[in-house]
């Protein structure tokens, strides 16, 4: 039997009364690599924000469970410790926190939940040098404030930078394709890939086929209208690639 | 009720011993003061263009004066905790209204400066004290009046022409007194043409259950050319009340780079008049307040530009958490002589809790064409999405907040031109935040400050 390692079941959730996921079921084993697909507004960016306990929605029915243990009674940071990470599509910029502090504080706070001691100094610098080779991340933006003043690419590339330092066991990656150029979309999709075990899941997000060619899954989801309407092999990304979201719409919208 | 009607009688009663514990150049201003006090009221909300604090309610109750100078026994050693440790510079201390040198002090100033008890400059016949006391501060404002006719003592720092004093000045206000006090605290500072300097304040109680008034009056002279580096640093108790008022003229080609810090405190009004008089001054102002509990925090800025080619730029920020309330009113009136002003003024505001208000009241008069003015305020809540973001790197939400609320402080601490100082208040901020002890709290040497050296002993 899989080792499941995110099970997803019936999950309902709404913002501002609005149901945007309507029974979404996922089950990633470890090692898995799932896509997901749509069009726009169809909710793939709300569940990734719903598993990553968003405030801004109110989940109403189902569950999800990451190795077994119940997420969505737990707060973001501990979902976070439990080992779920989000790559933000708008990764988020904080003016005055600088990405020293912010790592330190995160990493932390990790190591505090899991009962082990603070890293000294010299330990953390050391590992930040290590993980940031990882996605060619310039040691000049360790200096500044949070993402202030990045390029969309230095931005993308210090999502996968701060997965690296955080190593969880499920990553979510909410289209980190958007606002790349290929040679970023190459250093990031190499990140990605440089940190995948046998123990770990990767959820890539994406419009486009484009990103697949770089992080190849074992599964590719179609979410339309709130749930996932099609589940099949990498051969379904270039299916739609090829012709288009229409004929799927098509196909549910008659049933 | 009109507080100053208290006041009014003690000062009847009291009037010889008053004189008698003072010096002539300010027992000299008591009779104007009565006259400017008689039928006056303090101000009310309501009764100014600006209206949030009530000076009158400040001053209402019954605090005790130290008219007679008794040497109330102020353990410095054990009260006061330093909290600018690493900074060297030239210490002054004024327990409740007395001004007592320190070593550092009588040895390290430079030749042509003086950093001196007012009382006794008075007594010397230091000129500055009688071309400058209460030339700027007018009696018409109550509160001055009230300052001036109970006076006795308080600061002067005096540079003469052309002369720089390189280390920072560190004068420190305590109050140590063993029922409710009222101190009425007087600060001259007279910079002749060409001088510099730096001087810290640091507002300290020594202890945190005893009621405390500061009636303060600042009054600043800067020559042509001088140039004065001016911070405040108010790390008070809950029980503290302090109405400061601020005044300041420039010359021409002068500077003035001035900041005020309030940390922890009851009720604190500022009021600051600041006039650039001659062309091509410069004023900077910047000013953080992190309020929480019932703090009430409320800068009022007057700021003139009465010559051609002058600037100013304010920068005030207010982080209030609790039940905390805080006022910013900040005028700039450009005259019609004052071609080519240049003039900014940033408020900008964050409410960390719901029951915490600001109220924020920039505005700007200007009487001719050939200026260049802004002015913004404005006032929210911490970024949803940021602390969203932080807490999915595994940040707890409480942490996070902290770490907003210092990031929202960063600029205004940028904005500080006294670089030693700077390091310092990010530290202050930090432990701000985390509602830590104030103190010497990241220090394990567990000194013990002597009074000649209240801070150089801890490192």
């Amino acid at each position: 039997m899989k080792d499941i390692l995110l099970d997803v079941n019936n999950l309902h959730a709404s913002v501002g009364g609005k149901e945007i996921l309507k029974g979404i079921n996922l089950q990633i084993g470890r090692g898995e690599v799932h896509a997901i697909m749509g069009p726009n507004g169809s909710g793939k960016s709300t569940l990734s924000e719903v598993l990553a306990g968003n405030p801004a929605f109110t989940v109403t029915e189902g569950s999800a469970t990451l190795h077994g243990t119940d997420l969505l009674s737990l707060s973001p940071e501990d979902r976070s410790h439990e080992g779920l990470f989000l790559s933000f599509q708008y990764p988020v910029e904080i003016p005055g926190v600088s990405m020293v502090n912010f790592m330190r504080a995160a990493l932390n706070a990790k190591r505090k939940y899991l009962n082990e001691e603070p890293l000294s100094a010299t330990e953390f610098l050391k590992l930040m040098r290590q993980k940031r080779a990882i996605v060619e991340l310039d040691n000049k933006l360790a200096s500044r404030s949070v993402n202030e003043g990045f390029s969309g690419g230095e931005k993308k590339r210090n999502e996968i930078f701060q997965m690296a330092v955080l190593e969880p066991q499920l990553s979510i990656l909410d289209e980190t394709d958007s606002g790349l150029d290929i040679d970023a979309l190459r250093i990031v999709a190499g990140g990605v890939n440089k940190l995948k075990t046998d123990r770990n899941a990767t959820i890539v997000i994406t419009h486009y086929q484009r990103l697949l060619d770089y992080i190849k899954p074992d599964f590719v989801h179609v979410l339309y209208k709130g749930r996932i309407v099609r589940t099949g092999g990498p051969e379904l990304a270039l299916e739609l690639e090829e012709r288009g979201y229409d004929w799927i719409k098509e196909e549910v919208d008659a049933q | 009720m009109n507080s100053l009607s208290q006041y009014l009688e003690l000062y009847r009663l009291n009037a010889a011993t008053i004189d008698a514990g003072s010096a002539p150049a300010l027992n000299a201003l008591r009779q104007k003061a009565i006259e400017a006090l008689t039928g006056a009221t303090l101000p009310e909300r309501g009764d100014e263009d600006y209206e949030r604090t009530s000076v009158n309610d400040m001053f209402a109750a019954d605090y005790g004066l130290n008219i007679s100078r008794m040497e109330l026994p102020a353990d410095i050693a054990a009260s006061f905790r330093c909290d600018v440790p690493n900074m060297s510079t030239l210490l002054g201390i004024v327990v409740n209204d007395s001004f007592r040198p320190t070593k550092s002090l009588l040895s390290g100033l430079p030749e042509g400066a003086t950093f001196k008890s007012l009382r006794q400059a008075a007594i010397d016949g230091d000129p500055a004290v009688a071309n400058h006391y209460g030339s700027l501060a007018p009696l018409t404002a109550p509160a001055v009046a009230l300052n001036t006719l109970l006076t006795q003592d308080g600061v002067l720092i005096h540079v003469g022409r052309g002369v720089h004093i390189e280390k920072p000045l560190q004068l420190v206000n305590i109050f140590s007194a063993p029922t409710s006090l009222m101190a009425p605290r007087r600060v001259l500072v007279v910079l002749e043409e060409g001088a510099s300097a730096k001087l810290l304040v640091c507002d300290h109680t020594q202890d945190a259950t005893t009621d405390y008034l500061s009636s303060e009056v600042v009054e600043i002279v800067l020559a042509k050319d001088a140039s004065l580096d001016y911070y405040t640093i108010e790390e008070s108790s809950a029980k503290t009340t302090r109405h400061s008022n601020i005044y300041c003229r420039q010359a021409e080609n002068s500077r003035l780079s001035a900041g005020t810090i309030t940390l922890t405190c009851g009720t604190t009004r500022n009021d600051f008049s600041l006039d650039l008089a001659g062309k091509h001054a410069e004023c900077r102002l910047a000013g953080m307040v992190i309020g929480s509990g019932k703090q009430h925090v409320d800068n009022n800025v007057i700021l003139r530009h009465l010559s051609p080619r002058c600037t100013s730029n304010q920068l005030f920020k207010y982080v209030l958490d609790g039940e905390a309330t805080g006022s910013f009113s900040g005028r700039i009136l450009v005259t019609e002589q004052a071609k080519f002003t240049d003039a900014a003024q940033t408020d900008r505001n964050l409410l960390a809790s719901p029951s915490a208000r600001m109220h924020a009241k920039p505005q700007l008069e200007i009487y001719n064409d050939d200026v260049k003015c802004s002015h913004g305020a404005t006032t929210g809540q911490l970024d949803a999405e940021a602390l969203f973001y932080m807490q999915t790197r595994g940040i707890p939400e409480p942490e996070a907040r902290k770490m907003l609320m210092q990031a929202f402080m960063s600029d205004v601490i940028e904005a500080v031109d006294m670089e030693e100082l700077r390091d310092r208040l990010r530290h202050l901020v930090e432990k701000r935040f985390n509602g830590s002890q104030f103190g010497c709290g990241a220090c394990t040497s567990a000194c013990r400050p002597t009074e000649d050296e209240p801070q150089k002993s801890c490192q």
